[in-house]
């Protein structure tokens, strides 16, 4: 069957995710090479060209095994006349920041669009920078949509932008616009071009210092093209004629777009939407301050927008006061929404709003927490209870970035520090230095890929001494089971090599190295106590599938449920209170077990002081 | 067309981004331009899950508090949570069939008396409708089609007269192979009808 982006009639209105527009606009586009590591919320983008590129052999993708490995790709392919694209969240754009830099200055060939998502909010993030300022740090344009038809049209553009300045371009999007939905009208699919030729010329590519101080002048003047450029673009454009200004971007626009409409003042209002806002349309801009009588500036995140809108101002000697982030008016924090923006226009303006009025709640029952959890049969619930039989509390425990993180809540409590994929490793020698104590880190199979090799040799050469728990699932977990290197996918038909993660900590020099299934509840608790004794790096691998992704491969047989037997149990409830396996409710004052959440994955079972848990006999009926 | 905002919540795994799938399908059926936006950080774990459904005019992709023209809950904790999303005027329509979250079942957190909870928010809102959306599935077939039994009872509660019944089985058609499509067929209907059930029932209590 073909993939629905591939629906060659044009004009067809489509109901799309902000994702899927983005991918489609890049296959109108005749993109020819995509990579991408996958993070939410930008995650759906590199899916589409998964399955697409599965189908139509004149597209490749890759995952890659980080997002800086991703760019790379593109660049390599870019760089040789092919239209590419890499995907990733914000904070990958962090780990890609260091090659995109510098490709800045070399530029590319062909066309190149680092699409990046944003998440305010922290839906599913660590932080929630604004990574516009990378678009600024690099020099490279940038595109912000502000709708799904956007997402699509400007990703579309975003390719022939970039292959006439010669130079990526950064197509920044929020989660409100990749996980929203909208109706797109389809362009033309443009036949794709997967030959590329590399025309040597080291000086203008081998960014040593002499040919870097030559490519610098060559990015500015690229970018003072693209300012112009910008100035003239349909993705920038002045709404109305009043002396109110407002200025937004991406979905801030449609905020400030219903509230104008809804006000009933329209023709007060003159409206700058900055949809290629960087470099700064400063034409536009000055044309846009004039007569107006105050500006008021709505963005989501840090004063991008503001800070150059100031000094436009200011150089063009305009006095109308400027208003934008402030406590009171607009935030620095989170996202915005109808009622945010349609405050801080009526404080600004001093127009009246009648906003809808919420109900009273707080008086309400309180709804009990939902965070979510780590699911029924999950291989990391095993593995943190074996690690906390060993040492409890008192050992320290950097943890990393994935579906393992959520061994943060109750009961299991692993987890003492946070920031960054591959931190948890990167960090554990400092915490064994600096306290004595010992440290326990863990890191997931997909993040030991992307970004665990080179702290771990450099704790082996440095002497460290801590426990490395790898938790080896078999899949990229949190994200929608994406490959990675450590992952066999030949059930895909897909020609990859599958690289064995004990072999590479063996390679790194790491001389104690086990792998256990963490399941094997006993077993496991065994081999942290045997390991920890070794002195220096010692790395655990504990390997059991992620249930869920299991669940679809092929040959896969659903583990019998498990269920308490009424004479053995006597209500001690160590299987809920340690491992908070949702798969566990309390019915009247027993503990019961879901036959339909419960895989069989026996943790309780081994855990149980009365041996009171059992799998079930037969289909449904109790033993 | 005036812009009209349902919000839809509910529990990992129930199917909230395919029914406002199947309901923007349905929408761009019928000439009705929609804005979506759904939020699933961490859905497949156990989590919230929100879709915002935006049909007709506007540009914007979010309901702030107080904006919710409809409130569609799978699950009646979630309704809760979701209620600063109503306004004196909104129509809530509640499964009343629970999801204990895991905190309930350690004991961290209690689940409240969901009756009373119900009663209390209707009398702030503009109607609420509950039933039993989940034993519907069931009686369809599978508990998988709740999503639909709930679109059924929002289809039949009058809020989106411009898309008709038969708009939404063609989406539930155009989005699911033929066995599955029937038993979503029958699950719509069954919410359709249970959603009249309840009004006249209530309706009648009213009168009494």
């Amino acid at each position: 069957m073909t993939h629905p982006l591939l629906t060659d009639t044009p004009d067809r209105k489509m109901l799309l995710l902000g994702n899927e527009a983005i991918a489609r606009g890049a296959l109108e586009a005749g993109v020819a090479f995509a990579s991408a590591y996958p993070g939410t919320p930008s995650s759906e983008i590199a899916l589409q060209f998964f399955s697409i590129a599965r189908e139509q052999n004149d597209l490749y993708f890759e995952y890659s095994a980080n997002e800086k490995v991703a760019l790379e790709m593109a660049a390599g392919a870019a760089m040789c006349g092919l239209r590419a694209i890499v995907s990733m969240k914000h904070v990958g754009l962090n780990v890609a920041s260091d090659a995109l830099l510098t490709l800045a200055y070399t530029g590319v060939k062909g066309a190149l669009v680092v699409a990046v998502a944003d998440d305010p909010f922290m839906y599913s993030s660590q932080n929630e920078q604004d990574s516009r300022y990378y678009a600024k740090l690099s020099s490279l344009p940038m595109l912000e949509p502000s709708s799904v038809q956007e997402a699509k049209d400007m990703t579309r553009y975003a390719f022939n932008l970039s292959e006439g300045l010669g130079m990526p371009v950064i197509l920044r999007t929020t989660t409100r616009i990749n996980h929203a939905s909208g109706v797109v009208s389809l362009g033309l699919l443009m036949l794709r071009s997967n030959s590329g030729v590399f025309h040597k010329d080291p000086f203008s590519y081998v960014c040593i210092p002499s040919v870097s101080r030559n490519l610098h002048p060559k990015l500015l003047k690229k970018s003072a093209k693209a300012a112009n450029i910008a100035n003239e673009s349909r993705w920038n454009v002045i709404q109305g004629r009043g002396s109110f200004g407002i200025v937004c971007n991406g979905v801030s626009y449609g905020y400030v777009a219903d509230a104008i409409t809804e006000s009933g003042y329209t023709d007060r209002f003159k409206v700058l939407r900055l949809g290629f806002s960087h470099p700064i349309p400063e034409n536009l801009v000055v044309k846009f301050l004039k007569n107006c009588e105050k500006v008021l500036i709505v963005e989501e995140g840090e004063p991008y927008l503001e800070e150059a809108i100031r000094v436009v101002a200011h150089k063009n000697g305009f006095g109308a006061p400027v208003f934008g982030k402030d406590e009171r008016l607009l935030s620095r924090l989170y996202e915005f929404d109808p009622a945010i923006v349609k405050n801080a226009i009526s404080s600004v303006f001093d127009l009246p709003f009648t906003s809808s009025v919420p109900i009273a709640t707080e008086d309400l029952p309180a709804a009990p927490p939902r965070p979510p959890n780590l699911c029924a049969g999950c291989p990391h619930r095993a593995a943190y209870l074996a690690v906390r039989e060993v040492f409890g509390d008192s050992a320290i425990y950097p943890t990393d970035i994935g579906c393992y993180t959520l061994g943060l809540h109750a009961p299991l409590n692993m987890g003492d520090f946070l920031i960054a994929m591959g931190a948890g490793l990167g960090s554990a020698g400092g915490f064994a230095r600096a306290t004595g104590k010992k440290v326990v880190a863990f890191i997931g199979d997909s993040t030991f890929f992307h970004s665990g090799l080179s702290p771990l040799a450099s704790s082996v050469y440095n002497r460290h001494d801590f426990l490395l728990v790898i938790l080896d699932n078999g899949t990229t977990g949190m994200t929608g089971h994406q490959p990675h290197p450590g992952v066999d996918v030949s059930h895909l038909g897909l020609d990859k090599t599958q690289i064995d993660i004990e072999s590479v900590v063996r390679g790194l020099g790491v001389k104690s190295v086990l792998t256990v299934n963490p399941l094997h509840f006993v077993k496991a608790a065994e081999a942290v106590k045997r390991i920890s004794t070794e002195p220096g790096v010692s790395v655990l691998i504990m390997k059991a599938p992620c249930p869920l992704y299991d669940k679809t491969l092929p040959g896969h047989k659903p583990g019998r449920p498990y269920t308490i037997r009424r004479d053995r149990c006597k209500n001690h409830r160590t299987c809920v209170n340690k491992t908070g396996c949702p798969a566990f409710h309390i019915e009247g004052d027993r503990v019961e077990i879901d036959p339909h959440r419960c895989t069989g994955c026996a943790l309780c079972a081994q855990i149980c002081p009365e041996k009171a848990i059992m799998p079930m006999s037969g289909k449904g009926s109790e033993p | 067309m005036k812009t009209t905002r349902i919000m839809i919540v509910a529990v990992g795994g129930q199917g909230n981004i395919l029914a406002a799938k199947l309901l923007g399908e349905a929408a761009l059926s019928c000439g009705i331009d929609v804005r979506m936006s759904e939020f699933h950080g961490m859905a497949q774990r156990g989590g919230v899950v929100e879709s915002m459904v935006l049909l007709g005019d506007g540009a914007g992709y979010c309901i702030a508090d107080g904006e919710a023209d409809v409130l569609l809950g799978f699950e009646p904790v979630e309704t809760l949570r979701a209620a600063r999303k109503c306004s004196a005027r909104t129509r809530v329509i509640t499964n009343t069939a629970p999801i204990l979250p895991f905190t309930v079942a350690l004991g961290h957190a209690v689940y409240p008396d969901i009756p009373l909870a119900l009663q209390s928010l209707a009398s702030r809102v503009g109607g609420l409708t509950a039933l039993d959306a989940t034993t519907l599935a069931r009686l369809v077939g599978s508990v998988q089609s709740l999503n639909v039994v709930m679109l059924g009872a929002l289809a039949s509660s009058g809020v989106l007269s411009a898309i008709g019944t038969g708009a939404f089985e063609k989406a539930i058609q155009g989005k699911m192979k033929a066995p599955l499509a029937l038993q979503n067929l029958r699950a719509f209907q069954s919410g359709y009808a249970a959603y009249q059930n309840e009004v006249r029932g209530n309706s009648a209590c009213a009168e009494q």
